[in-house]
């Protein structure tokens, strides 16, 4: 069984030497004249204000906590997915007591306005 | 380890490398003309007539642009994080090509004929928002940092609507295989998944298109705000990785709604008689392979046709509109299952 990774761990490296023998040449091929301004970050041609690692919308960090749930969920939700013609109804109805749950939570965030863009 | 071991060995890798390359070969050249392809569509549905001056009708235009990408200055913004600079366009494009180990080309044409496919191919895609995110963070400039924080958000929400679809997908076929998936779909044009998981197949392509950050969707570039998103700052090849990257992403988007919504490499003729017996001669790969062009040719279309969303509108349609579908549609799946109605 565990055989049938190793094309996957080759392909996986490949794919990452893939990328980096790319960037080699493209570095080793193209000229390489540096100077101040061409450094610059850009930003429509002025100079940078600031740093741009700045302060930001809380809202990402709650997309991506949301996330975190849900994908939860489906990860749950896979395997019981693959079984599912085997299963009993008292099974599947476990799975809809969860789901039921999930959704009282998402109807939840909904009315809280976490998926609203202002 | 004695020699013949070894040498049982060495054939083995050297046999891998082989099918790899026969993967990644096709691929590269795949992706250089789907950028002609889709120049040249766009180009005829604006009324113009695309790229036509390298080479006989512009055919040679791809191989112009990668010549011209490699000799172009990779310039590394003042302030970046170097190294993070330099690795993230790797650890975008690597596993966007590390995904296609799994996809089945024919019935046993398959270079790791793996249980659990589909995971793997979730896992390979949700890596590729790490090259995004370090891009935009270690440009250290605005509006790639900006391109990223949309990027990431965007990709993790689509990506729970695509999940939930994919398990649809999963209740009918019983196997995460995707072997197994497409052969769980014969018998015929109308038990291909599409016609009982139609809700989900519309959600799945949307969100495969999201996912991929193409238009309208392309949030993360936007070139009329933030110019070019989270690749703002790269050029020459660091720049053609992710263009490689994003385009390996359509074309592996395109095959997998192929496989999982409309038979893989079935025919489309099963059980249709004398249509079956004079198409019996066409392998399964050329039916993948039109399956897979068609739906690599809407992702073209849709560019050239709808203006891009605007972001709380993407959000919107991820959150309050496809995850509410695929929710009310998996107990609509599980009783067509339970019934009996799919065989």
């Amino acid at each position: 069984m565990l055989e049938n990774y190793l094309p996957i761990l080759v392909f996986i490296a490949i794919g990452l030497g893939f990328g980096a023998f790319l960037e080699l040449a493209g570095y080793l091929a193209a000229p390489r004249k540096e100077n101040f301004d061409k450094t610059l970050p850009f930003e429509c041609g002025f100079d940078a204000f600031e740093d741009a690692r700045n302060k930001f919308d809380v809202r990402f960090y709650l997309v991506a906590i949301l996330f975190i749930i849900f994908d939860l969920e489906v990860a749950f939700l896979f395997p019981w997915a693959v079984v599912f013609q085997e299963l009993s109804w008292f099974a599947i109805g476990a799975m809809g007591v969860f789901l039921g749950l999930l959704v009282v939570g998402f109807i939840y965030e909904w009315k809280k306005g976490a998926l609203e863009w202002e | 380890m004695s020699d013949v071991d070894f040498v049982d060995w060495a054939m083995t890798l050297i046999w891998i490398l082989v099918k790899i390359v026969l993967i990644i070969l096709p691929l590269v050249l795949a992706v250089a003309y789907a950028t002609y392809a889709e120049r040249k569509l766009i180009g005829y549905m604006q009324l113009r007539l695309g790229p036509n001056r390298v080479g006989p009708k512009g055919w040679l235009q791809p191989i112009a642009d990668t010549v011209k990408l490699i000799m172009k200055e990779i310039v590394v913004p003042q302030g970046s994080s170097k190294v993070l600079f330099i690795i993230a366009p790797i650890l975008f494009i690597g596993p966007s090509f590390a995904a296609w180990a799994v996809v089945p080309f024919d019935a046993g044409l398959v270079l790791a004929d793996i249980n659990l496919g589909l995971l793997y191919i979730l896992a390979m895609t949700s890596i590729g928002v790490y090259g995004v995110i370090i891009a935009g963070w270690a440009s250290n400039s605005k509006y790639a940092f900006l391109g990223a924080m949309r990027s990431a958000a965007q990709i993790v929400s689509y990506e729970l609507a695509m999940g939930f679809a994919l398990v649809g997908v999963l209740m009918c076929s019983q196997s995460t295989n995707l072997g197994d998936i497409v052969t769980s779909q014969s018998g015929g044009i109308l038990s291909w998944y599409w016609l009982p998981l139609f809700p989900l197949l519309v959600v799945y392509w949307i969100s495969g298109v999201a996912e991929t950050n193409r238009a309208p969707f392309d949030m993360a570039e936007g070139e009329s705000e933030i110019v070019a998103g989270f690749h703002v700052e790269y050029g020459g090849m660091a720049f053609s990785l992710f263009f490689l990257a994003e385009y390996a992403n359509m074309i592996l988007i395109s095959f997998l709604t192929a496989i999982m919504f409309f038979g893989g490499w079935l025919s489309p003729f099963e059980g249709l008689g004398v249509l079956e017996e004079w198409t019996a001669w066409i392998p399964g790969t050329i039916w993948l392979l039109i399956k897979a062009s068609w739906f690599l040719f809407m992702l073209f279309w849709l560019r050239a046709t709808f203006p891009r969303f605007r972001y709380d509108q993407i959000m919107r349609l991820g959150w309050k509109i496809f995850i509410p579908v695929t929710l009310v549609w998996l107990p609509v799946v599980a009783i067509i299952i339970k019934a009996g109605w799919l065989d």
